[in-house]
C-alpha cells in the first residue's frame, strides 16, 4: 500500500479534542486521584496535623502534574513516538551532566539545579528508557527480535543510563531502570534463555569486578546487603519501621496517632517511610486497601496494554505499568525489611515534586496509549501504520 | 506472544504483591504483641522519682535535720531566643558574674535545644522574687524548686549528725536512685548509719519521649515513700549547752547518758563544724581547713578520740581488787610517794606521799601508791577482765560510724601483738590508767554508767532501732545485771561521793551544793609524755604552761549524779588541757547540774509526745517554707 501523508484534518485516525477527553480513562484518574489524597492525608498527620510543610505543597505539585497528566493523555501518542529517542537522549546528556558538575545531595549526586528547578535527569529517563526501547522494539518485527547483534543496541540503551545512575549512587534507580528495560525486552519477544544467558553472565562478572573495588565501596555494598551490621543507619531505620508496622496491629493506632511516626522514631516518614506510617495508623487494614489500590491501577495498566493494537504503546504502557509496580514493590518490600534499604519512594504517596511529576507524566503517557489504542503505527514510526 | 507474556508478568507481579500482603500480615497480626511491646519501650521512659529524706528530730521532736526548699534557676535554649541577652539582664538582677555566664553558655551549646540548664543553685527566696517579677524579659529562664539538707542547728549536732554528700563512684551499689544526678546519702554520723531508712524509696514516673529524649508528657506518677522520721535521744538543750561549754577549750568532748536505758543526751565535741556545708559539696579550701586544723573538728572525740584515762581507771583496779578478794575497802596501804619495783621506783603524784590509806581515801585522794599495791596482788589480767566488764577494751556499740574501741592490755595481747613478755611495772602503770591502756570518753561515761546502775549499760543515740524495714521500740527494754557484787559496786560510788563531796576530795572545788543534785566523781590527769628520771632530777616535772599544747596533759572527769539515786552519767575529756580537777571537774559539774535543771523544767517525754510532734513536722515544715516560698 503506498504510504501518503495525511494532513491533521484528514487523518482518519484523527479524533476531535473533545472526544479524546471523554475517551480518558477516568476511573484511572479517580483512583490516581485517590492514591494522592491518601498521600496528602499522611503528610498532613506527618506534619503533626499541619499543612505545612509538606501537605500544601505536595498537593500544589499534584494539580500542577495532574494538569500536564491530562495534556500528555489527549496528545496524539504519534508525537510521543516521535519524542523517543530525542528525550531518551536528553535524558542521557543531562544524566552525564550530572556526572559532571551536579549537586551533592542526601550524599549522592542526583540533581541538576536549573535556578528554579531541581531537576533529576535519572526521573526523565526512567520515562525517556521506556519510551526508546518501545520504539526500538516497534521497529523490529518478530524475527529481528531473535536477532543477536539487533539485541545490542537496546541493551547499551539499558546499560549506559544504569552504570550512569549507579554511578552517583543511586542503587534503587538503576534497579528501576534494570528491571524495567527488562521487561520490555520480555514482552517484544526475546527468547528466555537469552535472559538466562545476561542473568548467568552478570552473577559470573560479580566476583571478577569485586576484586577491583575499593574498600570502601565494598563495605558500602556489604551494608546494602545486611542492614543489621550498621544498626545505627540503615539497620535503624529498618528495625523502627518494623516496629512502627508491627505494633499497628489490625486496625492501627489511629490517624495522627503512630507512636513511632509522631515522637520521630521513625525517620523519613514523609518520604520513603510513609507507608510504614500509615500502617502504623491504620493497621493491616489501611496498608491492604492502599495496596489495592494500587493492585486495581496495576491492573488496569495491563488492561490498557492488553488493549491497544499498535506495538508502541502497549510496550510503553507495560513499561510504565511494571516501572510503576516497581516503585510499590520496592518501597513497601524495604519497609517491611523484606529486601535491603534502597531509596525508591511510595508513587503518588510520598513526598516529594520530581517523583510526583515522574509518575504523572507516565500515566498521561498511559492514558495517550489508551486514547489511541486502535491508531495503527508504521515500524518506521509513520503515521500511515496500515501494513 | 504479547498476551501470554504480558498475563505472565502480570501473574508474577500479582505473587509479589500478595506476598507483600502476606508479610503485612505477619508483621501486623502475628507479630504485632512484640512490636508493640518494642514501641512502648521506644516510646515510655521511666524516671525515678527520689524521696524527701527522713527528718531526724532531738528526743522532744524538735527538727535537727530538715528538708528544705531549694530554689535554682534554669536556662532552655530553645525557648530563649538570645541566651547570652537573657543571661546579660539576669546578670542585672541577679549577680551571675562572667564566669558563670561562660559556663552557662558552654553547657547551653553542649546539649540539645530543650534541655534546661542550671544557671544558679540556692536562690534566696528575694531572688527568686525579683526574677519573677522580671519573668516577661526573661524568655526561656525556668525557676525550679527542689529539695535539701539543712541542718538549723549548724554546728551543734555536727558530729553526731553527719551530714550528706553527692554519691561517689564507690558508693553506687546498684540501686538507681544513687544515680540520680543531685542525690544525696549520708556520709557521717546518723546520716550515714541510719541512710536506708532516711533513704525512703523512689517514686516512678513514666513519660513519653520522642526519639531525641525529649519529653513529650507525663502518662503515669508513683509517688515513692518518703524516708523514716528518726527521733534522736539527744536533748536539744543540753546538747547546745554542753558544746558551749565545751567551746572555751581548744580540743574537748563531753558525754551525757541515761544509766537506765543507755539513751545518750548529749555528746559533744569540739571543735565542730557546720554540716550544712558538706551538702552542696564542700569547697576546697574549707576542706583542707577542716583536715588540716590541728584540733581535727571533722572527728567526733566522744567515740574516736582514745585517751590514757589517768586515774579515772582506779574504779576499775578498786572493783577489780573487791571482786578478787585480795582486799577489802577497809583495808590501808602505806604511800610514802613511791614504790620500788626491782630497780624502778614509780612515783605517787604526790611527792610527799598519802600516808596510809584506804579505798574510800585512795579514791578521794586519787592515791597512786594504793593501786599499784592492789595491782600487784591481782596481776593485769584480771584488772582487764574487769575493765572489759565496765565496757572499756571494746566497742560500746551505739549508732554511730567509725567508733573505735580503745585497749585494755593483757598478757597475751602483748605477746601477740608486740611478741614481748608482760613486765611486771607495766602492770603498776596500767593501774593509775596510764601505759597502754585507752578508752574513748563515750567509753567512760559507760563504765560509770554501770558502775552507778549495776546494769551492762550500752549507750545508743535514738529512741527507737531504725531498719529500713521499719522501727521497733527500743521502749521496756532491760539491761543484763553486771554479774558484780552490789555491795562492792556501792563501796566504788562511795570512794566517788568522797571525790566531790568531802572536804580535800580532788574535786571538791567543783561539788554540785544543791539538795537531791549532787554528783560523784573522780579526776584523772593522763601524761602523755614520758617523763625522765633526769627531769625529775634537774627542773623537776615541768608544769603544763611550760609545755607546749600538745604535750600537756589530758584533764579528764567522769561523773553520775544525783548520789542517791542516780541517773546521769558523764564523762568530759579536755585534751591536753591540764588536771582534771581544775579543768575537766567544773565542766563535768556544769553539764550535770544542767541536765538535772532541765529535767525537772520540763516533763518527761512520752512516747505519744514524740510521734505527734514528728507527726506535725512535715505539714509544719511545709508551711515555713511557703511562707519563705
Amino acid at each position: 500500500m503506498a504510504s501518503r501523508r495525511y494532513r491533521i484534518g484528514e487523518d482518519p485516525d484523527y479524533v476531535p479534542i473533545g472526544r479524546r477527553l471523554l475517551m480518558l480513562n477516568w476511573t484511572l484518574v479517580m483512583l490516581i486521584a485517590a492514591l494522592a489524597g491518601i498521600g496528602f492525608a499522611m503528610l498532613y498527620s506527618a506534619a503533626n496535623g499541619s499543612f505545612e510543610p509538606w501537605a500544601e505543597r505536595q498537593m500544589m505539585r499534584f494539580a500542577v502534574g495532574a494538569a500536564l497528566m491530562i495534556v500528555i493523555a489527549v496528545t496524539d501518542i504519534r508525537v510521543w513516538l516521535k519524542l523517543a529517542y530525542f528525550s531518551y537522549f536528553v535524558a542521557l546528556i543531562l544524566l552525564i551532566g550530572v556526572e559532571i558538575k551536579g549537586d551533592i545531595g542526601m550524599g549522592a549526586q542526583r540533581w541538576i539545579n536549573l535556578g528554579f528547578f531541581q531537576l533529576q535527569p535519572s526521573e526523565l529517563m526512567k520515562i525517556s528508557l521506556v519510551l526508546a526501547l518501545a520504539r526500538y522494539f516497534h521497529g523490529l518485527t518478530v524475527e529481528e527480535t531473535g536477532r543477536i547483534p539487533l539485541l545490542v543496541p537496546p541493551l547499551l540503551m539499558v546499560l549506559a543510563p544504569a552504570a550512569l545512575v549507579l554511578r552517583q549512587p543511586d542503587l534503587g534507580t538503576a534497579l528501576l531502570l534494570m528491571a524495567g528495560g527488562g521487561v520490555i525486552f520480555w514482552l517484544a519477544g526475546v527468547r528466555v534463555w537469552k535472559f538466562a544467558l545476561i542473568l548467568g553472565a552478570a552473577l559470573a562478572i560479580i566476583p571478577i569486578g569485586w576484586q577491583f573495588l575499593r574498600d570502601y565501596q565494598k563495605n558500602r555494598v556489604l551494608t546494602f546487603l545486611n542492614p543489621e551490621n550498621d544498626p545505627l543507619g540503615a539497620g535503624y531505620h529498618i528495625t523502627q519501621s518494623k516496629i512502627a508496622l508491627g505494633s499497628g496491629g489490625l486496625f492501627g493506632k489511629g490517624y495522627m496517632l503512630g507512636s513511632q511516626s509522631h515522637l520521630n522514631f521513625l525517620p523519613e516518614k514523609q518520604t520513603d517511610f510513609i507507608f510504614t506510617m500509615l500502617g502504623e495508623e491504620f493497621g493491616l487494614v489501611g496498608g491492604l486497601a492502599l495496596l489495592l489500590l494500587y493492585t486495581m491501577v496495576i491492573m488496569y495498566g495491563y488492561v490498557i496494554a492488553l488493549r491497544c493494537r499498535n506495538q508502541f504503546g502497549r510496550l510503553v504502557a507495560i513499561g510504565i505499568t511494571s516501572t510503576f509496580f516497581l516503585y510499590v514493590f520496592i518501597n513497601i518490600a524495604m519497609v517491611m525489611g523484606l529486601i535491603p534499604v534502597v531509596g525508591v519512594p511510595l508513587p503518588l504517596v510520598s513526598y516529594g515534586g520530581t517523583v510526583m511529576m515522574t509518575i504523572l507524566v507516565s500515566f498521561g503517557l498511559l492514558m495517550s496509549v489508551s486514547i489511541h489504542r486502535d491508531i495503527r503505527i508504521s515500524r518506521q514510526g509513520n503515521d500511515d501504520g496500515r501494513q | 506472544m504479547f498476551t501470554r507474556r504480558a498475563l505472565m508478568l502480570g501473574a508474577g507481579q500479582g505473587v509479589l504483591l500478595t506476598g507483600l500482603a502476606a508479610r503485612m500480615y505477619y508483621l501486623q497480626v502475628m507479630e504485632s504483641d512484640r512490636y508493640r511491646v518494642l514501641a512502648d519501650e521506644n516510646r515510655i521512659s521511666h524516671r525515678l522519682l527520689p524521696p524527701p529524706r527522713g527528718l531526724i528530730t532531738d528526743r522532744f521532736g524538735a527538727p535537727v535535720a530538715v528538708n528544705r526548699q531549694n530554689y535554682h534557676i534554669m536556662i532552655v535554649r530553645e525557648q530563649a531566643q538570645d541566651v547570652r541577652r537573657t543571661l546579660e539582664i539576669l546578670d542585672q538582677i541577679i549577680e551571675l558574674g562572667p564566669d558563670t555566664i561562660e559556663r552557662v553558655e558552654r553547657d547551653v551549646a553542649r546539649r540539645r535545644s530543650f534541655v534546661p540548664v542550671t544557671v544558679r543553685d540556692n536562690l534566696t527566696w528575694e531572688e527568686v522574687a525579683r526574677v519573677g517579677v522580671n519573668a516577661p524579659d526573661l524568655p526561656g529562664l525556668i525557676i525550679d524548686a527542689g529539695r535539701s539538707r539543712d541542718y538549723p542547728e549548724g554546728p551543734h549536732l555536727a558530729h553526731t549528725l553527719g551530714y550528706v554528700a553527692a554519691v561517689s563512684e564507690k558508693e553506687l551499689t546498684g540501686d538507681p536512685l544513687l544515680e540520680l544526678p543531685g542525690f544525696r546519702i549520708g556520709k557521717n554520723g546518723i546520716e550515714k548509719i541510719y541512710d536506708l531508712a532516711l533513704r525512703g524509696s523512689a517514686g516512678t514516673s513514666q513519660v513519653e519521649v520522642n526519639a531525641l529524649g525529649r519529653v513529650i508528657r507525663e502518662l503515669d506518677r508513683e509517688e515513692g515513700d518518703s524516708g523514716s522520721t528518726v527521733v534522736m535521744t539527744l536533748d536539744l538543750e543540753l546538747q547546745r549547752y554542753a558544746n558551749q561549754r565545751l567551746s572555751r577549750k581548744e580540743s574537748a568532748s563531753a558525754v551525757v547518758m541515761d544509766i537506765h536505758n543507755g539513751e545518750v543526751l548529749a555528746m559533744a565535741s569540739h571543735p565542730t563544724y557546720d554540716p550544712n556545708a558538706f551538702t552542696n559539696g564542700i569547697s576546697h579550701k574549707l576542706w583542707n581547713s577542716l583536715v588540716n586544723n590541728e584540733y581535727s573538728p571533722l572527728s567526733n572525740k566522744a567515740i574516736t578520740g582514745t585517751y590514757a584515762p589517768g586515774s579515772t581507771f582506779k574504779m576499775c583496779v578498786a572493783l577489780a581488787g573487791l571482786e578478787a578478794g585480795v582486799v577489802t575497802a577497809n583495808q590501808r596501804f602505806f604511800c610514802p610517794g613511791h614504790l620500788d619495783l626491782g630497780n624502778a621506783r614509780f612515783h605517787c603524784w604526790k611527792r610527799g606521799g598519802h600516808g596510809w590509806v584506804d579505798m574510800h581515801d585512795s579514791m578521794k585522794h586519787s592515791c597512786d601508791v594504793y593501786y599499784y599495791e592492789i595491782s600487784q596482788k591481782i596481776g593485769i589480767d584480771r584488772i582487764a577482765a574487769m575493765a572489759n566488764k565496765l565496757g572499756l577494751g571494746e566497742l560500746t556499740g551505739i549508732d554511730l560510724p567509725n567508733e573505735r574501741s580503745g585497749l585494755i592490755p593483757t598478757k597475751d595481747w602483748k605477746e601477740i601483738q608486740l611478741g614481748k613478755r608482760w613486765q611486771g611495772g607495766e602492770t603498776l602503770i596500767s593501774s593509775i590508767g596510764q601505759g597502754y591502756v585507752l578508752a574513748t570518753p563515750l567509753q567512760l561515761a559507760t563504765m560509770v554508767a554501770r558502775i552507778a546502775s549495776g546494769k551492762a549499760v550500752k549507750p545508743h543515740l535514738t529512741r527507737d532501732h531504725v531498719t529500713p524495714e521499719g522501727i521497733t521500740s527500743r521502749q521496756n527494754e532491760e539491761f543484763p545485771e553486771l554479774q558484780v557484787n552490789r555491795a562492792n559496786l556501792a563501796r566504788i560510788r562511795d570512794g566517788m561521793n568522797g571525790v566531790t563531796n568531802e572536804l580535800r576530795g580532788t574535786a571538791h572545788r567543783s561539788r554540785i551544793d544543791i539538795k537531791g543534785m549532787e554528783m560523784a566523781g573522780k579526776t584523772g590527769t593522763s601524761q602523755v609524755r614520758r617523763i625522765t628520771m633526769r627531769e625529775r632530777q634537774t627542773t623537776g616535772v615541768l608544769d603544763n604552761d611550760e609545755l607546749p599544747w600538745k604535750y600537756r596533759d589530758h584533764a579528764l572527769f567522769v561523773a553520775f549524779a544525783p548520789v542517791d539515786n542516780p541517773r546521769y552519767a558523764c564523762a568530759v575529756v579536755v585534751d591536753h588541757g591540764g588536771s582534771g580537777s581544775g579543768i575537766a571537774a567544773p565542766i563535768a559539774r556544769d553539764i550535770l547540774l544542767k541536765a538535772q535543771e532541765l529535767k525537772s523544767a520540763r516533763p518527761g517525754i512520752s512516747a505519744a509526745n514524740i510521734a505527734s510532734t514528728a507527726e506535725l513536722l512535715h505539714p509544719a515544715l511545709r508551711d515555713r517554707d511557703e511562707e519563705e516560698g
